[in-house]
């Protein structure tokens, strides 16, 4: 039982460490208009008419205008950080996909870390509690009584 | 025993997410910021479908009212473009332009659309989208008030009303040129 609870509680942690790691592999750039990296400065961006979709994923005519004006300033000469400082600029942290990891939007990063912290504390408690609870319990509820009765009947039963 | 701390650790854990449940179902969730508020107003040139040059180097002096819309935009844009037209026929002598940008339409359907309301301010297409990207626009239709010191001042979402107009346009004028 205790062992179940500790594997499901590895996996859940293996797979918010991955989740975590994963936005910063990125792909190697190799020329000056990349399409490559319009494709990861897009990834990063909301589509601002659609419901959860990146400027990169969106097929709506606004996306495509969005990649165009992010081809445009990498051509002219900016990198894809002052890309995504420009659509900031215009539309606020609300642009990008995933809230920045400082200031007040630092608390989506680590709140959901801290929670699962504190549950699996909380799990762990009880399932201490769980396993150890039976074995204290049990032998002295019984009535001397009742158990003098018992040991009665079963040596009668005993007999032929 | 097994209840002394679960009396603490049910409200520590409840009564956090109630709050900040309350706290999205209080805020209106079209009040997306502008972090344009207050901010010098970003440059543009276009030509008008009479085929005019308007830029907003050539208002400055006087109030802009900027209002992005398409003909698709179905009932938002139908709805304020009288009241857009009214404000533009009150205020012109006042030191005030209306001035539309048309995104992402067909130009036939935007030429209808114009005639239809009988139009009669600056409105000009957006083809690239360039201009609604630099006002930050994420839906039609959305109108922004500029000042005399070419300063984005109020954003509005969704339909103008002659009463938002005018509460916006009255209190820009009355600010010293």
């Amino acid at each position: 039982m205790r062992r179940g609870w500790a594997g499901a509680a590895a996996v859940i942690a293996l797979t918010a460490v991955a989740a975590w790691a994963a936005p910063s592999t990125r792909p190697p750039s190799t020329g000056p208009v990349d399409e490559q990296v319009v494709h990861e400065v897009a990834s990063q961006l909301r589509c601002v008419v659609c419901q959860s979709l990146s400027v990169a994923d969106s097929p709506s005519e606004t996306a495509n205008q969005m990649r165009a004006i992010i081809r445009e300033r990498l051509a002219a000469g900016e990198n894809p950080e002052q890309v995504r400082a420009y659509f900031v600029a215009k539309y606020g942290d609300w642009i990008l996909l995933s809230p920045p990891r400082s200031g007040f939007t630092l608390l989506v990063w680590v709140v959901p870390f801290v929670g699962l912290g504190i549950g699996l504390v909380l799990v762990a408690v009880a399932v201490r509690r769980w396993s150890r609870a039976p074995q204290a319990a049990a032998p002295s509820q019984i009535d001397p009584a009742v158990r003098e009765r018992i040991r009665r009947e079963m040596s009668q039963m005993d007999k032929p | 025993m097994k209840a002394s701390w679960l009396k603490w650790a049910i409200p520590a854990a409840v009564v956090p997410v109630l709050l900040l449940l309350a706290y999205g179902f209080k805020t209106n969730p079209h009040d997306i910021p502008s972090p344009l508020l207050n901010r010098p107003a970003a440059a543009f040139s276009l030509t008008t479908f009479s085929g005019a040059p308007i830029s907003l180097e050539s208002l400055r002096g006087s109030v802009v009212v900027l209002n992005f819309w398409a003909s698709w935009c179905v009932p938002a844009c139908y709805d304020e473009a009288p009241a857009l037209e009214r404000t533009w026929r009150e205020y012109k002598d006042k030191g005030v332009t209306v001035v539309g940008v048309d995104v992402q339409d067909k130009e036939e359907a935007a030429r209808e659309f114009l005639a239809k309301f009988n139009h009669s301010f600056p409105n000009a297409p957006d083809p690239k989208g360039r201009v609604s990207v630099d006002y930050g626009v994420y839906g039609v239709p959305e109108t922004f008030f500029i000042d005399r010191q070419g300063r984005v001042r109020f954003k509005v979402v969704g339909g103008l009303t002659d009463e938002t107009a005018r509460h916006h346009l009255d209190a820009l004028l009355k600010e010293p040129s």
